[in-house]
Order: structure tokens, then sequence, then C-alpha cells
């Protein structure tokens, strides 16, 4: 109905003097909410005493992108952290009770991240929170872990620099990838690198570190390139990269471009034996991908593989494919969410409670005989000892190791026992 | 303002359609409903919900002001407005800044820039060091854009959905600059870990509590301000706009400022939603600023009724509390049901939550029957209140001789 007859109002002045009186009104109301604050303002905090703790059951939070561009890494990770609940629930959970996980959608966004994460702290009173990907959503979650002192642990290799005492870091830090890849290439005799990024902060630092890496170990940069993330567009790129006729890339793309890079880079006739290039963020899941065809040969770094030859291991690998599928594959960050559940699991055990302080207690020095091999928690940071392995990418898709360090590395995310990190 | 010869419009009214006169012409229409409305955003809901749910709620609210402004361009002025992210983005990005600067004291650098290698304070962040500068320039910033824009786009003519594509692209690429400018901007993360303001810890319950009671207040003087707009001549005029440009053209008014004055206001509403979303949520990332965001922000505004200013609101608190239930509800299965949800209003309400109101208070006042009192059903006097006065062309044709 457009036309309404007979409108008409009695003059102007009322208009003026009702939206004041109104606005006086809602002022004094704000007054009597702000009273009303006092009196509910003394909640609990759930960092004290045991969260998560329920009469048969203790809750955990698992907050992963279930929905949006980061899905398709992330649920997969979410399935890890699930069948380690059910292993540990079948031989008598924690403390004599189920694991009851809350699972929650961070949705690829930020903010809903930070909103879940308090959601599972204050609505759930989880007793930890598994979760996370992108370093923008552990970067947006940190506030309130540490704000309600609360345990998350992050399953991703990241850029390093950060050591949250609310934050277990179950990948692995700069010096247990990038550093391990950097002394791959030089053991090749590949001393003219160039590097190649996406646009965002992982990238971006990890490039600052590999550049100070380079000039204290005589490594030459020839030259630097990001692209905006979700970028297809190579040619250019790789035209660059040709001129400047370095040994190798270090690739630091990340998501959807991995598969436009490799994909043009064959095209344009570059053999992983001309010019190989190593990553740090393509996993198995990831060669899936990108096209197993595209990429074989191509070295990567990590600390796991499907194909890694430890006790472990192939019970791990025969329980997530009988559980989810024989066409699903394993890999690293994968491997570090089913680990991260194992070892709040212990940690929790040998505390005798889940109380967050006497948890942290309890994981310094904690060791748990991983898929990878021997992990230990480092008192000092919260990350783990990782055992850092470089493999290439066969043609059916998995990942065979090339190199393999001896022993677990100590995490150092702020690479303070490296003299060339000195004002990074 | 004519004032003088409205009031006498307003006595001399054709008596044809007196009695079926909706109270909501008076401005006190609906008086009655905005105070509870005030009770329950301001004396219930801080009783009832935890300190989560309460700061959840603000951050509806803070939707909820930008939900008005979209209802303002589009329910009135019929300008699809599918980028409002970019001026909620920058409002967002002027008060974090501005938290950054203040967190990191005076002559440090915000934490991000550190990481990137950043030395020295860019030259565009030094006026936000100032609060006077920020502040403002949450709110003036977006109005001043989106007047540009809307100068030059209106002027050509541009309107329907070459307007919205615009909108749109623009959401898009301000998405680019903001990932792509990392050292200025913090790329994909945003300006995160905001936890105070004027130093006031913004982690404590209670000041999040106050700052709830505020938001709640900004949202109430928005949604009188548009509602004033609404209804004053220049209201009619945007209406008359959006349904025949051509003809207030004829009748010598200038469509072009005309539209460009409710664009701009929905910016600055849009502008001033995000200054506020930035000490609630105390984040801001690109991940809520870009082509999908700002899409939803026009879905909230369908979904509640895009010509009422109270449908506005309701559609974004309801499809915020709905987002959050259903995803906690069902983790991984809640889009199908939000899905369904938008489905079901394109299907069965087309005109939104309001429309469906005013459906049962037109029921309600047929079967009552009464001449000239005509009653309404609560929430139909609720649309009523805020829903625009629709003088058709022929009123306004007589307006610049009256």
């Amino acid at each position: 109905m457009y036309h309404e007859p007979g409108y008409g109002r009695p003059g102007m002045a009322p208009l003026r003097r009702g939206p004041l009186a109104l606005a006086v009104l809602v002022c004094a109301l704000a007054v009597a909410g702000c009273g009303a604050q006092v009196k509910d303002g003394g909640g609990e905090g759930p960092a004290s005493g045991t969260p998560g703790v329920t009469a048969d059951s203790i809750k955990v939070g698992i907050l992963h992108s279930l929905s949006g561009t980061m899905a398709i890494s992330e649920v997969s990770v979410r399935d890890a952290e699930l069948l380690a609940i059910e292993e540990i629930n079948r031989s008598g959970g924690v403390l004599g009770k189920k694991i009851e996980p809350v699972v929650e959608d961070g949705a690829s966004d930020w903010p809903t991240f930070a909103e879940k994460a308090q959601k599972l702290i204050s609505s759930d009173n989880v007793a930890a929170t598994f979760g996370g990907w992108t370093s923008a959503s552990r970067k947006a979650m940190l506030p309130v872990f540490e704000r309600n002192k609360s345990l998350l642990y992050y399953p991703v290799q990241y850029e390093g620099l950060e050591a949250s005492p609310y934050i277990f870091y179950s990948g692995a830090t700069t010096n247990q990838q990038i550093i391990p890849g950097l002394e791959y290439l030089k053991e090749q005799g590949k001393t003219r690198v160039f590097l190649l990024g996406s646009d965002y902060v992982f990238p971006r630092t990890a490039n600052k570190e590999i550049k100070a890496w380079a000039k204290a170990n005589g490594m030459e940069i020839l030259g630097e390139e990001y692209t905006p993330l979700g970028n297809t567009e190579y040619s250019t790129t790789i035209n660059k990269i040709k001129a400047a006729k370095p040994d190798a890339v270090f690739n630091t793309l990340n998501g959807d471009s991995n598969v436009a890079f490799f994909k043009q880079l064959k095209a344009a006739a570059v053999t992983p034996r001309q010019l190989p290039v190593l990553s740090v963020s393509v996993a198995e899941e990831e060669v899936r991908g990108i096209g197993a065809a595209q990429i074989a040969g191509h070295p990567v770094a990590w600390n796991y593989y499907q194909s890694t030859d430890e006790p472990k291991n192939a019970e791990f690998v025969k329980a997530y494919k009988g559980k989810y599928g024989a066409d699903r594959v394993t890999d690293d960050p994968i491997e570090a969410g089913y680990v991260q559940v194992q070892l709040w699991a212990k940690a929790v055990n040998k505390a005798g409670t889940t109380n967050v302080e006497k948890v942290k207690q309890a994981s310094k020095g904690l060791t748990y005989e991983a898929p990878e091999g021997k992990v230990t928690v480092d008192g000092e940071n919260q990350h783990l000892y990782k055992t850092p392995r470089i493999g290439v990418v066969q043609p059916d898709g998995l990942i065979k190791e090339v190199s393999t360090a001896d022993e677990p590395v100590k995490p150092d995310p702020y690479l303070k026992t490296y003299p060339w990190a000195k004002g990074l | 303002m004519a004032t003088e010869s409205q009031a006498a419009r307003g006595e001399g009214a054709p008596s044809t359609g007196a009695i079926a006169r909706p109270t909501g012409d008076s401005p006190w229409a609906g008086a009655g409903w905005f105070v509870v409305a005030a009770i329950v955003l301001l004396v219930v809901a801080p009783l009832l919900l935890s300190d989560f749910r309460l700061n959840l709620m603000a951050k509806f609210l803070c939707f909820a002001i930008l939900a008005v402004g979209i209802a303002f361009a589009w329910g009135k002025g019929g300008m699809l407005v599918l980028g409002q992210g970019i001026f909620f983005g920058l409002g967002g990005y002027c008060v974090a800044m501005f938290l950054k600067l203040e967190e990191a004291g005076p002559g440090q650098l915000p934490d991000f820039m550190v990481w990137s290698g950043v030395e020295q304070l860019p030259l565009l962040w030094r006026p936000f060091q100032h609060a006077w500068f920020a502040l403002p320039a949450a709110v003036l910033l977006p109005m001043g854009i989106a007047a540009l824009l809307g100068a030059l786009v209106f002027r050509q003519r541009v309107r329907g959905a070459y307007f919205a594509i615009l909108t749109q692209a623009l959401a898009a690429a301000f998405v680019i600059i903001l990932v792509g400018q990392q050292q200025l901007t913090g790329g994909t993360n945003g300006l995160t870990n905001i936890t105070a303001m004027f130093n006031l810890d913004l982690t404590n319950a209670g000041n999040q509590r106050g700052l709830y009671v505020i938001v709640a207040c900004v949202l109430g003087g928005a949604f009188l301000l548009v509602r004033h707009l609404s209804r004053s001549r220049y209201g009619r005029l945007l209406v008359a706009v959006r349904d025949s440009e051509d003809r207030v053209r004829f009748l010598g008014y200038n469509p072009t400022t005309i539209k460009v004055i409710a664009f701009a206001t929905s910016a600055g509403l849009a502008g001033l939603a995000g200054a506020f979303f930035v000490p609630v949520v105390g984040i801001i990332s690109p991940t809520m600023l870009g082509i999908v965001p700002s899409i939803e922000m026009v879905i909230w505004v369908a979904l509640g009724g895009r010509a009422s200013l109270v449908g506005a609101v309701i559609g974004a608190l309801v499809v915020n509390w709905a987002k959050t239930g259903l995803s906690e509800q069902f983790p991984s299965g809640w889009l199908y049901l939000e899905g369904a949800l938008f489905i079901a209003v394109v299907a069965f309400a087309p005109k939104g939550i309001a429309g469906l109101a005013e459906l049962w208070r037109k029921r309600a006042g047929r079967s009552e029957g009464a001449p000239g009192a005509l009653p309404r059903s609560p929430l139909g006097r609720l649309a009523g209140f805020a829903r625009a006065r629709r003088g058709g062309p022929d009123r306004l044709e007589k307006e610049p001789t009256a």
C-alpha cells in the first residue's frame, strides 16, 4: 500500500519535543541498567577450580572452520581430534570419566572464532579447547583464552614469535620446519634462492627470518614475491623466477594458489630437477588438491608424513582410514590434532585434575610416543620438541622422506638460540 | 521546513481517509513501544543475560545500527547497498587504529607492525594517535566517501542493479587493499587484541556491561534520527525518488542530492556500528567487510522487512541470534538451517517480519471492526511506529505549490 489516505499531523512542535523527551527517558533507563550491572557483576571466572568436569564426563571444546574457505583443511583436523577422543574414551577416558567434545564452527571468520571460544569457555565451561588453523584465527582467539585463563591447543605449524601462557602449540615453529628446509637446500648445493609467498602474516614473517638466515649462511636471496591469498595467475611470477635464475624456490604460498602455481610451473616446462620448489604449506591433503602429477618430485618440509616409519604411525593411519574411509590421507596438521588431544589427556591424568594451572604444570616435560615419533612438551614456551623431516612428493600423492633429523629439535619460537636472528 | 503550511495541510487533510488513518502518523505513535523496547534492552536484558550473552547482544545491536542505515537507503530510498561492509570496516578500522596506538603507548608501534618489520609509524596512522580525530573520523570518513561516490554515481543516473554491483565491487576492492597492505592494516589478521579504551579495561565484565548500555542508547538515537528523517519532508521526497525519480526531477528537485544524503546517512550509521563493534568484540578484520558479509547485512534487513526501521532492527537481531544459536546446536549443519530460514521468508513473507506483523494487525483490525479507533496488535503497532509514511507522488505534486 503506497498511498495512505488522510495523513497529517498536528504541527511540528511535538515532533521536536517527542524524541527529546524520549532521549531523557532513555538516559534514565540507562542509569537503571548500569545499576543493574553491579548486582549481576559477580560472575565466577572459569579458570578457577576444575573446568569441564560434570558428573560422568569432562567437556572439551573443538573449534575449527566447518564452513567457509578453510573448511577443506580444518574438517580433517577435527576428525583426527574426534578420533583421539574416541580412542581415549574406549580405554577408560580421563580421570575415570568420558571426554565429551563440544564442537563449534569457526566459519573461517576470525571474530567468529573469538565468539565461539568465549562461548565454549563461558557457556560450556570446557576444560580445554582444541582448534584453529590460520594464524589469523589464533590471533583472534589468543586474547579470549588469556583473559579467561583457559587452555587452547593449536595444531598447525606457524611463523613463531609467539608464546602465550594459555596456548599449547602442537605444530612446528620456525626452527623445526623452515630452518631445516633451508639447511636441506644448502646441503643440496642450492644457494641461490627465490622466495615466493602469499601476502599475509605467515609468509612475510617467515621470509624475514629466511633472509636473516641466508645472510649468515652464505645463501643468496635473488627475489621476494608476494601474491594475494587466492591468487591463481602465476605466469608473470614464473617469468620473474626464470629471469632471476635461482637454484631453488622457497614456497610459502597457501591454499588454492598452490594448485595454480604448480600447474603453471609444469606448463612452463620447469622440472623439479632444474628448479626444486620447497613448500612448507603443502602436505598430503594439499597434494590431493594440486594433483600428484603436477607437484611430484618437489620437496616439502614437515614433521610427519603418512609414510613416516615410526612404531605408532601404522596404527594411527589404520585407525584414521578405518573411521573415515580408505581414500582419506593423514598429514602433519591432522597428526598434530590427534597428538594434542592425547597430550592434554595425559597431562590431566598426571595432574589428577582439569585445573588449568595444574594441567600446565603437569604438561612440563611430558612425553608422548606419537605417530611422528617421540614428542616432548617444552615447559618454557609450551611448544613441542619435534623431529624435522624433509620429504619429496611421489607420483602416487604420498610423500617420501629423504632427510630426517637424528632427534627431536627443541622449539625456539623467538629464535633466541640463533645468533643470526638477533634483531628480528 | 514549511512548518506552517504543513500544519495547515495536516489539519485540512482530506477527510475521506480520516477513519482509516493509522495512528502511526502522529510523531508520538509508538512512543509506548519505544519505551517498552528500551526497558527490555536496558533493564531486562542486562538482568537476564550472562556476561557472554550480553556481549553478544551488544555486538548484534551494533549490527542493528547498521541495519537501520540500510533500511533507510534501501527501504526508503530504493538504493540496494551491497557494500555496507566498506563503511562498517572504515568505522571499525578508524577506532581500532586509535586503540592500537593508545595501547602501544606514545612513540611505540602496534604489535603487528613490529612483526611486519615496520620501523616508523606510517604517515597514514599518524592522525589516528588522537581521539579527537579518530573517533569522529569513524563516522565522517564513511559519510564523506559515500557522499563523494554517491555524487559521482547518482549524477550519472546509475541506479538499480548497476549501483548494487558497483558497491559490491568496491567491497571486494577494499578487502584486497586491506589484505595486501599488511604492514599498514594487519592484513588478513586484521587488528586484534584490543583490550582497553581510554584506560578502561574492555575485558572487564562491568565495563562491557556499561558499553552495552551505551550501544543500546546509540541504537535508540540512530533509530529516532532516521525515523525523524523518514517522516520529514525530506523523507517523503526520498520515497518519491525511489518510486519515480524522473517525476521528482521534473518537479524541480534534484534527485542526486536527495539520494546522496540518504546514502551518506546509511554509510555514517555503518561507520558508527563499526566504531562500536571494535571495543565490543575486540577485533576487526577483513573477513567482516567483504562481499559475503555485505550481502548478509542486506539479508538481515530483507528478513526483517526493508520498508520498516523496526523490521530492520528485528531482522538484524533475529538473524544473528539464529546464526549463533543454530551454529551452537548444529555446528556442521547450521548453514542449511539458516538458508532454509531465508528461503521461508522469501517464499512466505516477502515483506519480512514487519510485513507479517502488518498483515496480522490488519486482520485483527478487520475482525474487531470498530470504526474510528483502529485496534492494533502489539507487533503491528511496533511496525507501524516506524513505517514510513508513504506520501504518494500525487501529494508531492501539490507540495511545491502549497
